[in-house]
C-alpha cells in the first residue's frame, strides 16, 4: 500500500462484508432458537439439532448427496485437469476450439437449461441404448460436466504460471515426459488440484436445479429435500441443517487454505 | 519417431474431456432442439418422435414449428423474458455499484490484508447457494429480523413488505452473486499500474479525474467479466424468484420449471430452452471470447 486507505473505502469494504455475512450469522443464531416461530426468541435450545438427527429422510438424502459429491468431484478433477493440460500445454490440435468452448460454457450456462437438455439426453439415451436410468448415475454425470469447468479454470491459471523450462530441464537430465510432469509440475499445481476438488465437492453438494431435472424418483438429494421443506414454510430444522453445512464447509475451506499456504511457504523457503 | 509417439500420446489427454463434454454437454442441446419440433404426447417419454413408421410401414418424419409459434403468441413467455432481462440488468448494475468500491478498496490494501480479504469474499461462495437465499428470507420476511429491528427502533409502525417483491429478487441476486462481481474486478484493479495514476496526479489531475480517465477505462475487462458472470446466470435464475419472489415475478427460469414439472409439456419446455439459449448467445459469446482469449495468452 503506497498511501493510507481513505476511511470511506474502509467503510465500504466493511459494509460489503457485513452484507455478505449477516444473513448467515442470523441463520445460525435462529438455529438455536427454542421457538418454532421465526422472529420470536424463545430461549437457547439445541432441540432442532436433535430433531435433525432423528429425521431419516434427511439422513438418507445427506448420505446420498455426499456420495454423489465425492464421485463427481473426483471425476471432474480428472477430466478438468486433462482439459487444462491440453489447453495450456498443447498449442494446436484439432478440436481445441471446441474443447475450450465446452469446458468454459457451463460457467455461464443457466443451470435450468443445462438441466433440461441433459434430462432430454438421458431420456433419449435410455430409450435408444437402455442406459442410464434416472437416478444417482445421471446426477453424477451432470455434476461432472459442470464441476469440470470450475476445475479447469482453476488449474489452467496455475498451469500457466508453472515454469515449463523446469520440466524441460528435468527431461534434459534424462527424465521421461511423464516423470518430469509428475515430479516437477504436479507439486506446483497440487494446491489448485486440491482447491478445485473441494470446490467441485461443495458445488455438487449444493446443486438443486440440475439435480431436480435429471434425478429419478428414488434419488432425492439433500438440496432437493431442503428445498421442498423450505417451500412448505418455516421449518426450524432447516436452520440447524443449514448451520451444520455452512459451519462444516467453512471449517474445511479455512483449514485447507491455511494448510496449503503453509505448504506453499515451505516450498518457497526450500527453493 | 519419438515426436510422433508424443503427438499421438497427446490424444490420451485430449480425448477423455473432449468426448465426455461432447456427449454429456453438447449433444443434449441437439436433443432439446429435436424435441422442440415435436408434440407433447401421453406416453413415456412424453413427446412424439420426429421419425416413425406410419401405418403404411414407410419411414416418415414430422416436424413442426408449432411450439415456437406458441411461444410468440402466448404473452407469458415474452413478458417473462423481458422481465428477466430487465431484472438481471438492474441487478447486475447494483452488483457493480456495490462490488466496484469493494474491489477497489481490496486492491489498495496491503498484500497480507488482500489475502485475508480474498478469503473472506470467497468463503460465502463456497457455502450453499440455496441456504444463503433461505437465510436472506429469514431476514426480510414480514416477521423477520429486519422488520423486528425497524419496529423496535420506532422507524416504522407496521412491518414493511419486502418478501415476494421485485426488491427481494434484486436483493437476492446482489447478495448471491456479489463475489462473482468482486473477484474479476479485484483481479484487474490489482494488476493496474499505479504509476499511471501518479502520472495523472503529477500532471495536476484531480483524484476523481484520474479515476474516470485512467482507472475506470483500464478496469473495463474486469467490469465486463464480472457483469457477464452476474448477468447471464441471473437471467435464468430459478431459486431466487421461486423463494423470494411473488407470483407476479415470473422470470423465465421459473416459467421453464413450471412448464416442465407443472404442465409436463416437454416439447414446449424444450422450445423455451432453445429460444432462451439463442437469446443468451450474445452475452455468452462475449464471455467466451474473453475467457478463450485469456487462455491463449
Amino acid at each position: 500500500m503506497d498511501r493510507r486507505m481513505p476511511i470511506s473505502l474502509i467503510t465500504v469494504l466493511c459494509l460489503g462484508i457485513a452484507f455478505l455475512y449477516v444473513p448467515i450469522l442470523v441463520l445460525i443464531g435462529y438455529s438455536f432458537n427454542a421457538s418454532a416461530l421465526g422472529s420470536v426468541w424463545g430461549g437457547f435450545s439445541t432441540h432442532w439439532y436433535s430433531a435433525l438427527l432423528e429425521d431419516a429422510q434427511i439422513r438418507k438424502a445427506a448420505v446420498l448427496s455426499l456420495e454423489i459429491a465425492f464421485a463427481s468431484s473426483t471425476a471432474a478433477l480428472l477430466l478438468g485437469s486433462l482439459a487444462s493440460i491440453a489447453l495450456v500445454r498443447f498449442s494446436k490440435f484439432r478440436g481445441r476450439f471446441l474443447l475450450a468452448g465446452m469446458i468454459n460454457a457451463p460457467l455461464v450456462m443457466p443451470e435450468i437449461i443445462t438441466g433440461i437438455t441433459q434430462l432430454l439426453l438421458f431420456v433419449s439415451m435410455l430409450q435408444l441404448i437402455g442406459w442410464p436410468s434416472r437416478g444417482v448415475t445421471t446426477v453424477i454425470l451432470s455434476h461432472v460436466a459442470f464441476c469440470a469447468a470450475y476445475v479447469s479454470v482453476t488449474v489452467q491459471s496455475r498451469l500457466q504460471s508453472a515454469d515449463i523450462t523446469l520440466e524441460e530441464a528435468a527431461m534434459d537430465l534424462g527424465a521421461t515426459r511423464l516423470r518430469a510432469f509428475l515430479d516437477v509440475t504436479l507439486p506446483i499445481i497440487a494446491p489448485a488440484l486440491i482447491s478445485s476438488w473441494l470446490l467441485s465437492f461443495t458445488l455438487s453438494l449444493d446443486d438443486l436445479v440440475i439435480s431436480s431435472f435429471v434425478s429419478g424418483p428414488r434419488a432425492s438429494t439433500l438440496p432437493m429435500v431442503i428445498y421442498s421443506k423450505v417451500k412448505l414454510g418455516v421449518s426450524p430444522d432447516v436452520n440447524a441443517m443449514a448451520s451444520l453445512i455452512i459451519a462444516g464447509v467453512g471449517c474445511c475451506v479455512i483449514v485447507a487454505s491455511v494448510l496449503m499456504r503453509r505448504a506453499e511457504r515451505a516450498r518457497a523457503a526450500q527453493a | 519417431m519419438a515426436r510422433l509417439v508424443a503427438r499421438r500420446g497427446r490424444w490420451f489427454i485430449i480425448l477423455p474431456p473432449l468426448l465426455f463434454l461432447f456427449v454429456f454437454f453438447l449433444i443434449p442441446f441437439a436433443f432439446a432442439l429435436k424435441i422442440s419440433f415435436g408434440e407433447a404426447a401421453l406416453r413415456i417419454p412424453p413427446f412424439t418422435d420426429l421419425f416413425g413408421r406410419g401405418a403404411d410401414g414407410h419411414l416418415h418424419w414430422q416436424a413442426s414449428l408449432a411450439n415456437y409459434r406458441y411461444l410468440l403468441t402466448d404473452d407469458v413467455y415474452v413478458v417473462a423474458v423481458l422481465y428477466s432481462l430487465r431484472t438481471a440488468f438492474f441487478a447486475t448494475l447494483m452488483c457493480l455499484m456495490v462490488g466496484y468500491p469493494m474491489a477497489y478498496a481490496m486492491a489498495r490494501a496491503t498484500k497480507s490484508t488482500q489475502n485475508i480479504l480474498m478469503m473472506v469474499i470467497i468463503l460465502p461462495f463456497w457455502t450453499s447457494f440455496l441456504l444463503r437465499v433461505y437465510a436472506l428470507e429469514s431476514i426480510i420476511r414480514d416477521n423477520g429480523l429486519l422488520n423486528a429491528v425497524l419496529l423496535q427502533l420506532g422507524l416504522i409502525d407496521h412491518p414493511l413488505r419486502m418478501m415476494h417483491t421485485t426488491f427481494a429478487i434484486y436483493l437476492g441476486i446482489v447478495y448471491s452473486y456479489l463475489p462473482f462481481m468482486v473477484l474479476p474486478l479485484y483481479a484487474t484493479l490489482e494488476k493496474l499500474d499505479r504509476t499511471l495514476l501518479e502520472a495523472a496526479s503529477d500532471l495536476g489531475g484531480r483524484p476523481w479525474r484520474a479515476f474516470f480517465d485512467v482507472t475506470l477505462p483500464l478496469s473495463m475487462p474486469g467490469v465486463i467479466a464480472g457483469s457477464m458472470l452476474v448477468f447471464i446466470p441471473a437471467i435464468g435464475e430459478y431459486v431466487i424468484p421461486a423463494l423470494l419472489g411473488g407470483p407476479d415475478n415470473l422470470m423465465i427460469g421459473r416459467v421453464l420449471w413450471d412448464e416442465f414439472f407443472g404442465n409436463h409439456d416437454w416439447p414446449v419446455a424444450s422450445a423455451v430452452a432453445i429460444a432462451f439459449l439463442v437469446l443468451l448467445a450474445g452475452p455468452i459469446a462475449i464471455h467466451q471470447y474473453y475467457q478463450v482469449r485469456q487462455v491463449e495468452y
